[in-house]
């Protein structure tokens, strides 16, 4: 089964990458771009162990390595 | 009385590290490899700047996993000193033995320059003799060092006397030009409650002999030395 993580910075914690990202969308001409965030985003592959099981599994895992929760946030998501 | 130097994966100041303890301040030191999980008969730990594992995940992120840090843990917790250089705090913070986090610099660029910092406490094995306002200058190094914490957990530091060193301009002015990477209120280096834990982003290792353009950083290896001698066996 499959995994995908989303890590994200919190609200309120400055992004330096994002604010440069939309400064040069708009040198591109491209407007209408009020805010970006960079994040992280990675994909698992994982046993058939069920969904909450891997849920719980890599909530764990985001808790624990994949994201600082100082400063970031994460979402799960479980597909086929 | 000996100095461990920790060595993980893509250390790469720890041969300055151990240059400065060793043949400057001349006191003993050894090279410690991060499988190692105990840290017996070292009286003082030092874990040194690079780009372990190469700041995949985040700077420091798997470096907090090597069996040394578990060793680092109970060192710390049984009161003994230990230094976090650059690389070295932020694997300190990530481990959660210091409070905060690293993000990349305001500038988006790496800063690779002199800085001066204020001392903020002598009440570390580091800073014992270096009084409040004392302005020291050292170099740093780092993409990462933009230090930011919660305003709940930057006020607690300030007020438990934790925040050991602020950027500042050359007379001491802790100023906005003179934070070199947008560091929550310009700290530069913070300390654990009891004191003994210190993570900073400049380097006094790079700055502890005059060739290198300034012998400040020498006093901090002085200071952990002079506590270590009069710490009661």
């Amino acid at each position: 089964m499959k995994a995908k993580i989303h890590v994200t910075l919190k609200r309120g914690v400055l992004d330096p990458q994002g604010k440069a990202i939309r400064a040069s969308l708009s040198h591109l001409g491209i407007d209408g771009v009020e805010d970006v965030r960079v994040g992280k985003f990675m994909e698992i592959t994982l046993k058939e162990i069920g969904v909450e099981e891997a849920r719980r599994r890599l909530d764990e895992a985001c808790r624990r390595l994949l994201a600082n929760t100082v400063i970031e946030e994460y979402r799960i998501e479980i597909g086929e | 009385m000996k100095t461990a130097v920790l060595v993980f994966p893509g250390s790469n100041c720890d041969h300055d590290a151990y240059h400065a303890l060793k043949h400057v301040v001349g006191v003993d030191a050894e090279f410690v490899w991060h499988k190692r999980s105990s840290l017996d008969g070292f009286d003082a730990v030092v874990i040194p700047g690079g780009f372990t594992y190469g700041d995949y995940l985040r700077s420091g992120a798997m470096a907090k996993l090597s069996p040394v840090m578990g060793a680092v843990r109970r060192f710390a917790e049984g009161g003994g000193p230990v230094i976090g250089i650059c690389n070295g705090f932020q694997i300190l913070l990530e481990s959660g033995l210091l409070p905060g986090a690293m993000i990349v610099n305001d500038s988006l660029r790496f800063v690779c320059d002199y800085v001066h910092l204020r001392a903020g406490t002598d009440r570390t094995p580091f800073t014992r003799g270096i009084p409040e306002g004392s302005i020291l200058k050292m170099p740093v190094a780092h993409y990462q060092g933009n230090y930011y914490a919660d305003e709940r957990t930057l006020s607690s530091l300030e007020e438990r006397g934790r925040v050991v060193f602020r950027y500042c301009d050359p007379d001491g002015n802790v100023t906005g030009e003179s934070n070199p990477n947008g560091s929550a209120r310009n700290i530069a280096g913070i300390c654990s409650e009891g004191g003994n834990v210190l993570g900073m982003m400049p380097h006094p290792e790079r700055s502890a002999e005059e060739a290198l353009g300034s012998a400040d950083g020498r006093r901090l290896f002085d200071a952990m030395v002079a506590w270590l001698g009069e710490r009661p066996a």
